[in-house]
Protein backbone atom coordinates (compact mmCIF):
# COMPACT_ATOMS: atom_id res chain seq x y z
CA UNK A 1 0.00 0.00 0.00
CA UNK A 2 1.13 3.50 -0.66
CA UNK A 3 2.24 5.58 2.25
CA UNK A 4 0.25 8.78 1.86
CA UNK A 5 -0.32 11.61 4.22
CA UNK A 6 -3.77 12.01 5.68
CA UNK A 7 -6.21 13.90 3.47
CA UNK A 8 -8.36 16.71 4.76
CA UNK A 9 -11.41 16.49 2.61
CA UNK A 10 -15.13 16.99 2.56
CA UNK A 11 -17.81 17.18 -0.09
CA UNK A 12 -21.22 18.77 0.44
CA UNK A 13 -23.97 18.96 -2.15
CA UNK A 14 -27.07 20.92 -1.26
CA UNK A 15 -30.18 20.79 -3.43
CA UNK A 16 -28.16 20.47 -6.60
CA UNK A 17 -30.08 20.62 -9.86
CA UNK A 18 -28.64 20.26 -13.33
CA UNK A 19 -30.53 21.39 -16.37
CA UNK A 20 -29.45 20.08 -19.75
CA UNK A 21 -31.07 19.92 -23.14
CA UNK A 22 -34.29 21.57 -21.97
CA UNK A 23 -34.95 19.28 -18.99
CA UNK A 24 -33.70 18.63 -15.50
CA UNK A 25 -31.26 15.75 -15.57
CA UNK A 26 -30.81 15.90 -11.82
CA UNK A 27 -32.88 17.59 -9.19
CA UNK A 28 -32.63 18.07 -5.42
CA UNK A 29 -29.45 16.06 -4.95
CA UNK A 30 -28.05 16.17 -1.42
CA UNK A 31 -24.86 14.62 -0.18
CA UNK A 32 -22.61 15.13 2.81
CA UNK A 33 -19.39 13.16 2.66
CA UNK A 34 -16.51 13.63 5.07
CA UNK A 35 -13.09 12.09 5.51
CA UNK A 36 -12.89 8.41 4.77
CA UNK A 37 -16.35 8.11 3.21
CA UNK A 38 -17.04 5.82 0.28
CA UNK A 39 -20.25 6.82 -1.46
CA UNK A 40 -22.14 4.69 -3.96
CA UNK A 41 -23.98 6.79 -6.56
CA UNK A 42 -26.58 4.32 -7.75
CA UNK A 43 -29.13 4.55 -10.48
CA UNK A 44 -30.22 3.00 -13.74
CA UNK A 45 -28.63 3.80 -17.11
CA UNK A 46 -29.33 7.39 -18.02
CA UNK A 47 -30.21 8.45 -14.50
CA UNK A 48 -27.45 11.05 -14.44
CA UNK A 49 -24.61 9.36 -12.56
CA UNK A 50 -21.92 10.55 -14.96
CA UNK A 51 -23.51 13.98 -15.17
CA UNK A 52 -23.37 14.31 -11.38
CA UNK A 53 -19.69 13.34 -11.28
CA UNK A 54 -18.85 15.78 -14.08
CA UNK A 55 -20.72 18.54 -12.25
CA UNK A 56 -18.81 17.82 -9.01
CA UNK A 57 -15.58 17.91 -11.02
CA UNK A 58 -16.58 21.39 -12.20
CA UNK A 59 -16.98 20.43 -15.84
CA UNK A 60 -20.70 21.18 -15.99
CA UNK A 61 -22.61 24.22 -14.84
CA UNK A 62 -25.02 23.71 -11.98
CA UNK A 63 -28.48 25.17 -12.42
CA UNK A 64 -29.19 25.68 -8.73
CA UNK A 65 -27.94 24.52 -5.36
CA UNK A 66 -24.43 24.56 -3.96
CA UNK A 67 -21.38 22.34 -4.16
CA UNK A 68 -18.76 22.78 -1.43
CA UNK A 69 -15.52 20.91 -1.88
CA UNK A 70 -12.51 20.82 0.40
CA UNK A 71 -9.62 18.97 -1.18
CA UNK A 72 -8.59 18.17 -4.73
CA UNK A 73 -10.66 16.18 -7.17
CA UNK A 74 -9.71 13.44 -9.64
CA UNK A 75 -12.10 11.98 -12.20
CA UNK A 76 -11.91 8.64 -13.97
CA UNK A 77 -14.55 8.20 -16.65
CA UNK A 78 -14.89 6.47 -20.01
CA UNK A 79 -12.31 8.83 -21.54
CA UNK A 80 -8.85 7.58 -20.78
CA UNK A 81 -6.99 10.85 -21.53
CA UNK A 82 -3.78 8.91 -22.14
CA UNK A 83 -1.88 9.52 -25.34
CA UNK A 84 -2.40 6.45 -27.51
CA UNK A 85 1.05 6.42 -29.14
CA UNK A 86 3.09 6.63 -25.95
CA UNK A 87 4.15 3.66 -23.82
CA UNK A 88 1.84 3.34 -20.83
CA UNK A 89 4.42 4.44 -18.26
CA UNK A 90 5.27 7.60 -20.25
CA UNK A 91 1.60 8.42 -20.75
CA UNK A 92 0.94 8.10 -17.01
CA UNK A 93 4.02 10.11 -16.11
CA UNK A 94 2.72 13.00 -18.22
CA UNK A 95 -0.21 13.40 -15.82
CA UNK A 96 1.90 12.59 -12.77
CA UNK A 97 4.09 15.56 -13.69
CA UNK A 98 1.06 17.85 -13.98
CA UNK A 99 -0.17 16.54 -10.61
CA UNK A 100 3.16 17.33 -8.89
CA UNK A 101 3.69 13.60 -8.38
CA UNK A 102 7.04 11.93 -8.86
CA UNK A 103 7.74 9.15 -11.40
CA UNK A 104 8.01 6.94 -8.31
CA UNK A 105 4.36 7.71 -7.48
CA UNK A 106 3.25 6.55 -10.88
CA UNK A 107 5.29 3.36 -10.54
CA UNK A 108 3.63 2.69 -7.17
CA UNK A 109 0.18 3.27 -8.62
CA UNK A 110 0.91 1.04 -11.62
CA UNK A 111 2.01 -1.71 -9.25
CA UNK A 112 -1.17 -1.24 -7.20
CA UNK A 113 -3.26 -1.70 -10.35
CA UNK A 114 -1.05 -4.60 -11.53
CA UNK A 115 -0.13 -3.01 -14.88
CA UNK A 116 3.60 -2.74 -14.25
CA UNK A 117 4.25 -5.46 -16.85
CA UNK A 118 2.54 -3.28 -19.48
CA UNK A 119 4.66 -0.19 -18.87
CA UNK A 120 6.40 -0.35 -22.27
CA UNK A 121 3.25 -1.19 -24.24
CA UNK A 122 1.76 1.68 -26.26
CA UNK A 123 -1.60 2.72 -24.85
CA UNK A 124 -3.45 1.93 -28.09
CA UNK A 125 -2.65 -1.81 -27.75
CA UNK A 126 -4.26 -2.14 -24.30
CA UNK A 127 -7.42 -4.20 -23.82
CA UNK A 128 -10.61 -2.79 -22.30
CA UNK A 129 -9.79 -3.96 -18.79
CA UNK A 130 -6.17 -2.85 -19.06
CA UNK A 131 -7.27 0.60 -20.23
CA UNK A 132 -9.63 0.85 -17.29
CA UNK A 133 -6.82 -0.06 -14.88
CA UNK A 134 -4.53 2.49 -16.55
CA UNK A 135 -7.14 5.19 -15.97
CA UNK A 136 -7.43 4.15 -12.33
CA UNK A 137 -3.64 4.19 -11.95
CA UNK A 138 -3.73 7.83 -13.11
CA UNK A 139 -6.17 8.57 -10.26
CA UNK A 140 -4.03 6.73 -7.72
CA UNK A 141 -0.92 8.69 -8.70
CA UNK A 142 -2.74 12.03 -8.66
CA UNK A 143 -2.77 12.24 -4.83
CA UNK A 144 -6.19 13.87 -5.09
CA UNK A 145 -8.26 13.60 -1.94
CA UNK A 146 -11.63 13.11 -3.65
CA UNK A 147 -11.90 10.33 -6.23
CA UNK A 148 -14.78 10.41 -8.69
CA UNK A 149 -14.96 7.00 -10.31
CA UNK A 150 -17.49 6.49 -13.10
CA UNK A 151 -18.37 2.80 -13.49
CA UNK A 152 -14.88 1.74 -12.31
CA UNK A 153 -15.79 -1.97 -12.23
CA UNK A 154 -16.82 -2.18 -15.89
CA UNK A 155 -14.48 -4.47 -17.77
CA UNK A 156 -12.47 -5.48 -14.71
CA UNK A 157 -11.90 -9.16 -13.91
CA UNK A 158 -12.13 -10.39 -10.31
CA UNK A 159 -8.39 -9.98 -9.62
CA UNK A 160 -8.43 -6.38 -10.88
CA UNK A 161 -11.60 -5.69 -8.90
CA UNK A 162 -9.76 -6.81 -5.77
CA UNK A 163 -6.87 -4.46 -6.62
CA UNK A 164 -9.27 -1.56 -7.04
CA UNK A 165 -11.10 -2.38 -3.79
CA UNK A 166 -7.81 -2.48 -1.92
CA UNK A 167 -6.85 0.90 -3.38
CA UNK A 168 -10.19 2.44 -2.38
CA UNK A 169 -9.92 1.06 1.17
CA UNK A 170 -6.38 2.46 1.46
CA UNK A 171 -7.59 5.83 0.16
CA UNK A 172 -10.44 5.81 2.63
CA UNK A 173 -8.13 4.90 5.52
CA UNK A 174 -5.93 7.86 4.56
CA UNK A 175 -8.96 10.14 4.90
CA UNK A 176 -9.90 10.39 1.25
CA UNK A 177 -13.41 10.39 -0.17
CA UNK A 178 -14.44 8.06 -3.00
CA UNK A 179 -17.58 8.48 -5.08
CA UNK A 180 -18.44 5.33 -7.01
CA UNK A 181 -20.99 5.70 -9.76
CA UNK A 182 -22.14 2.18 -10.59
CA UNK A 183 -25.36 0.56 -11.70
CA UNK A 184 -24.45 -2.62 -9.84
CA UNK A 185 -23.60 -2.97 -6.19
CA UNK A 186 -19.87 -2.42 -5.62
CA UNK A 187 -17.95 -5.23 -4.00
CA UNK A 188 -16.75 -3.14 -1.06
CA UNK A 189 -18.63 -1.75 1.89
CA UNK A 190 -19.90 1.73 1.21
CA UNK A 191 -20.60 4.19 3.98
CA UNK A 192 -23.59 5.76 2.23
CA UNK A 193 -25.38 5.73 -1.08
CA UNK A 194 -27.18 8.29 -3.20
CA UNK A 195 -30.02 7.01 -5.35
CA UNK A 196 -30.75 8.85 -8.56
CA UNK A 197 -34.21 8.53 -10.07
CA UNK A 198 -35.01 9.20 -13.65
CA UNK A 199 -36.80 12.49 -13.98
CA UNK A 200 -38.90 11.53 -17.01
CA UNK A 201 -41.71 13.95 -16.37
CA UNK A 202 -39.82 16.89 -15.00
CA UNK A 203 -40.02 20.00 -17.10
CA UNK B 1 5.78 27.41 -16.04
CA UNK B 2 7.46 24.02 -16.35
CA UNK B 3 4.03 22.46 -16.77
CA UNK B 4 3.17 25.00 -19.45
CA UNK B 5 6.34 24.08 -21.35
CA UNK B 6 5.54 20.39 -20.91
CA UNK B 7 2.13 20.94 -22.52
CA UNK B 8 3.60 22.99 -25.38
CA UNK B 9 6.18 20.25 -26.01
CA UNK B 10 3.31 17.77 -26.16
CA UNK B 11 1.60 19.94 -28.80
CA UNK B 12 4.75 19.97 -30.91
CA UNK B 13 5.23 16.22 -30.49
CA UNK B 14 1.63 15.53 -31.53
CA UNK B 15 2.05 17.81 -34.55
CA UNK B 16 5.22 15.96 -35.50
CA UNK B 17 3.52 12.55 -35.25
CA UNK B 18 0.27 13.63 -36.89
CA UNK B 19 1.85 15.36 -39.89
CA UNK B 20 0.85 18.79 -38.58
CA UNK B 21 4.34 20.14 -39.17
CA UNK B 22 5.05 18.78 -42.63
CA UNK B 23 1.63 19.03 -44.25
CA UNK B 24 1.41 22.86 -44.26
CA UNK B 25 5.05 23.17 -45.34
CA UNK B 26 4.61 20.74 -48.23
CA UNK B 27 1.40 22.46 -49.31
CA UNK B 28 3.11 25.84 -49.18
CA UNK B 29 6.10 24.67 -51.20
CA UNK B 30 3.82 22.89 -53.67
CA UNK B 31 2.06 26.19 -54.42
CA UNK B 32 5.41 27.90 -54.90
CA UNK B 33 6.52 25.13 -57.26
CA UNK B 34 3.33 25.01 -59.30
CA UNK B 35 2.77 28.74 -59.67
CA UNK B 36 5.59 29.31 -62.22
CA UNK B 37 4.13 26.51 -64.37
CA UNK B 38 0.87 28.41 -64.87
CA UNK B 39 2.39 31.83 -65.43
CA UNK B 40 5.29 30.75 -67.63
CA UNK B 41 8.91 31.74 -67.11
CA UNK B 42 8.21 35.47 -67.00
CA UNK B 43 10.65 36.70 -64.35
CA UNK B 44 9.19 40.15 -63.97
CA UNK B 45 5.64 38.81 -63.57
CA UNK B 46 6.74 36.24 -61.00
CA UNK B 47 8.62 38.83 -59.00
CA UNK B 48 5.54 41.06 -58.98
CA UNK B 49 2.88 38.47 -58.15
CA UNK B 50 4.84 35.73 -56.35
CA UNK B 51 4.70 37.40 -52.93
CA UNK B 52 0.92 37.63 -53.08
CA UNK B 53 0.62 33.97 -54.00
CA UNK B 54 2.77 33.04 -51.00
CA UNK B 55 0.48 35.09 -48.74
CA UNK B 56 -2.55 33.16 -50.02
CA UNK B 57 -0.68 29.85 -49.60
CA UNK B 58 0.28 30.74 -46.01
CA UNK B 59 -3.31 31.63 -45.22
CA UNK B 60 -4.73 28.43 -46.67
CA UNK B 61 -2.10 26.21 -45.08
CA UNK B 62 -3.32 27.56 -41.72
CA UNK B 63 -6.39 25.40 -42.23
CA UNK B 64 -4.56 22.11 -42.65
CA UNK B 65 -3.97 21.32 -38.94
CA UNK B 66 -7.38 22.63 -37.81
CA UNK B 67 -9.07 19.25 -37.47
CA UNK B 68 -6.49 17.73 -35.16
CA UNK B 69 -5.87 20.67 -32.81
CA UNK B 70 -8.85 20.39 -30.44
CA UNK B 71 -11.06 17.44 -31.39
CA UNK B 72 -8.71 14.56 -30.40
CA UNK B 73 -8.06 16.16 -27.01
CA UNK B 74 -11.76 16.66 -26.40
CA UNK B 75 -12.63 13.09 -27.38
CA UNK B 76 -9.87 11.50 -25.34
CA UNK B 77 -10.76 13.53 -22.24
CA UNK B 78 -7.47 15.45 -22.08
CA UNK B 79 -9.30 18.80 -22.02
CA UNK B 80 -11.54 17.59 -19.17
CA UNK B 81 -8.56 16.41 -17.16
CA UNK B 82 -6.77 19.75 -17.64
CA UNK B 83 -9.91 21.63 -16.58
CA UNK B 84 -10.19 19.51 -13.44
CA UNK B 85 -6.57 20.38 -12.61
CA UNK B 86 -7.45 24.06 -12.71
CA UNK B 87 -6.26 24.93 -16.22
CA UNK B 88 -8.67 27.52 -17.60
CA UNK B 89 -9.96 27.18 -21.15
CA UNK B 90 -8.13 30.39 -22.08
CA UNK B 91 -4.84 29.03 -20.79
CA UNK B 92 -5.36 25.80 -22.73
CA UNK B 93 -5.96 27.95 -25.82
CA UNK B 94 -2.69 29.80 -25.17
CA UNK B 95 -0.86 26.45 -24.92
CA UNK B 96 -2.34 25.40 -28.26
CA UNK B 97 -1.45 28.73 -29.92
CA UNK B 98 2.14 28.68 -28.65
CA UNK B 99 2.36 25.09 -29.85
CA UNK B 100 1.21 26.25 -33.29
CA UNK B 101 3.91 28.94 -33.31
CA UNK B 102 6.55 26.24 -33.08
CA UNK B 103 4.82 23.56 -35.12
CA UNK B 104 3.39 25.80 -37.85
CA UNK B 105 4.68 29.38 -37.89
CA UNK B 106 8.43 28.78 -37.63
CA UNK B 107 8.53 25.91 -40.19
CA UNK B 108 6.51 28.07 -42.59
CA UNK B 109 8.91 31.01 -42.18
CA UNK B 110 11.81 28.72 -43.00
CA UNK B 111 9.91 27.32 -45.99
CA UNK B 112 9.34 30.88 -47.21
CA UNK B 113 13.05 31.23 -47.91
CA UNK B 114 12.93 28.16 -50.15
CA UNK B 115 9.61 29.17 -51.71
CA UNK B 116 10.84 32.63 -52.64
CA UNK B 117 13.87 31.08 -54.32
CA UNK B 118 11.57 28.81 -56.32
CA UNK B 119 9.50 31.77 -57.48
CA UNK B 120 12.49 34.05 -57.89
CA UNK B 121 11.50 36.88 -55.57
CA UNK B 122 14.06 39.68 -55.31
CA UNK B 123 16.00 39.84 -52.03
CA UNK B 124 14.28 43.01 -50.82
CA UNK B 125 10.82 41.51 -51.35
CA UNK B 126 11.83 38.38 -49.50
CA UNK B 127 12.84 40.45 -46.49
CA UNK B 128 9.52 42.31 -46.47
CA UNK B 129 7.65 39.05 -46.92
CA UNK B 130 9.46 37.42 -43.98
CA UNK B 131 8.79 40.38 -41.68
CA UNK B 132 5.15 40.50 -42.74
CA UNK B 133 4.66 36.76 -42.22
CA UNK B 134 6.41 36.94 -38.85
CA UNK B 135 3.70 39.39 -37.76
CA UNK B 136 0.86 37.50 -39.39
CA UNK B 137 1.61 33.91 -38.44
CA UNK B 138 0.90 34.28 -34.68
CA UNK B 139 -2.47 35.75 -35.61
CA UNK B 140 -3.11 32.93 -38.08
CA UNK B 141 -2.13 30.41 -35.39
CA UNK B 142 -4.63 32.03 -33.04
CA UNK B 143 -7.33 31.88 -35.71
CA UNK B 144 -6.54 28.22 -36.40
CA UNK B 145 -6.98 27.30 -32.72
CA UNK B 146 -10.16 29.38 -32.43
CA UNK B 147 -11.69 27.81 -35.52
CA UNK B 148 -10.61 24.38 -34.35
CA UNK B 149 -12.36 24.93 -31.01
CA UNK B 150 -15.48 26.29 -32.72
CA UNK B 151 -15.84 23.45 -35.19
CA UNK B 152 -14.64 20.52 -33.03
CA UNK B 153 -17.10 17.68 -33.39
CA UNK B 154 -19.22 19.26 -36.11
CA UNK B 155 -19.92 17.50 -39.38
CA UNK B 156 -17.86 18.95 -42.20
CA UNK B 157 -15.60 20.76 -39.75
CA UNK B 158 -12.85 21.36 -42.29
CA UNK B 159 -15.16 22.90 -44.90
CA UNK B 160 -16.74 25.08 -42.23
CA UNK B 161 -13.26 26.02 -41.03
CA UNK B 162 -12.44 27.38 -44.47
CA UNK B 163 -15.59 29.47 -44.53
CA UNK B 164 -14.78 30.88 -41.08
CA UNK B 165 -11.12 31.60 -41.71
CA UNK B 166 -11.42 33.51 -44.96
CA UNK B 167 -13.46 36.49 -43.69
CA UNK B 168 -11.46 36.64 -40.45
CA UNK B 169 -8.14 36.57 -42.25
CA UNK B 170 -9.00 39.07 -45.01
CA UNK B 171 -7.52 42.09 -43.16
CA UNK B 172 -4.26 40.21 -42.68
CA UNK B 173 -4.18 39.24 -46.34
CA UNK B 174 -4.94 42.76 -47.59
CA UNK B 175 -2.34 44.50 -45.43
CA UNK B 176 0.13 41.67 -45.90
CA UNK B 177 -0.07 41.85 -49.68
CA UNK B 178 0.02 45.64 -49.37
CA UNK B 179 3.47 45.53 -47.81
CA UNK B 180 4.79 43.98 -51.02
CA UNK B 181 3.50 46.67 -53.38
CA UNK B 182 5.81 49.30 -54.84
CA UNK B 183 4.19 51.90 -52.61
CA UNK B 184 3.74 50.10 -49.29
CA UNK B 185 2.73 53.20 -47.28
CA UNK B 186 1.57 52.21 -43.82
CA UNK B 187 0.71 48.65 -44.77
CA UNK B 188 3.29 47.13 -42.41
CA UNK B 189 2.04 49.13 -39.42
CA UNK B 190 -1.56 48.24 -40.22
CA UNK B 191 -0.60 44.59 -40.66
CA UNK B 192 1.22 44.56 -37.32
CA UNK B 193 -1.69 46.26 -35.54
CA UNK B 194 -4.29 43.88 -37.00
CA UNK B 195 -2.16 40.82 -36.32
CA UNK B 196 -1.44 41.81 -32.72
CA UNK B 197 -5.14 42.48 -32.09
CA UNK B 198 -6.19 39.12 -33.55
CA UNK B 199 -3.44 37.22 -31.74
CA UNK B 200 -4.31 38.89 -28.43
CA UNK B 201 -8.05 38.24 -28.73
CA UNK B 202 -7.90 34.69 -30.03
CA UNK B 203 -7.16 32.96 -26.67
CA UNK B 204 -10.37 34.46 -25.28
CA UNK B 205 -12.41 33.52 -28.34
CA UNK B 206 -10.96 30.01 -28.38
CA UNK B 207 -11.45 29.68 -24.60
CA UNK B 208 -15.11 30.66 -24.91
CA UNK B 209 -15.54 28.14 -27.73
CA UNK B 210 -13.93 25.41 -25.63
CA UNK B 211 -16.25 26.20 -22.73
CA UNK B 212 -19.33 26.19 -24.94
CA UNK B 213 -18.29 22.88 -26.48
CA UNK B 214 -17.98 21.21 -23.09
CA UNK B 215 -21.56 21.69 -21.95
Amino acid sequence: MTARQAHRSSLHLKNVAIFRGNRFVLNAINLAATQGDTVWIRGANGSGKSTLLRAIAGLLDIHSGTVDIIGTVALSDENLALESNLPLSKALQFWAFLDNATPQDSVVSMTAMDIMSLSEVPVRYLSTGQRKRAGLARILASKASIWLLDEPYNGLDSASTAHLDAAIVAHSNAGGITLLAAHQSPSINVSQSVVLDRLEHAA
Amino acid sequence: MKKFIQLVVREIRLAWIGGGIWLPVIFYLAVATLFPFVTGPDKALLARTGGGILWIAALLSTLLPVERLILPDRQSGVLDQLNIRGWSDELIAVVKIVGQLFAFAIPLLLATIIASALIGLPESKLQTLLIGLAFALPALSGLAVTISALTAGLNGASALGGLLLIPLAIPILIFGAGTLSDDPGNAMQLLAATAVAIAALSPFAAGAALRAGRN
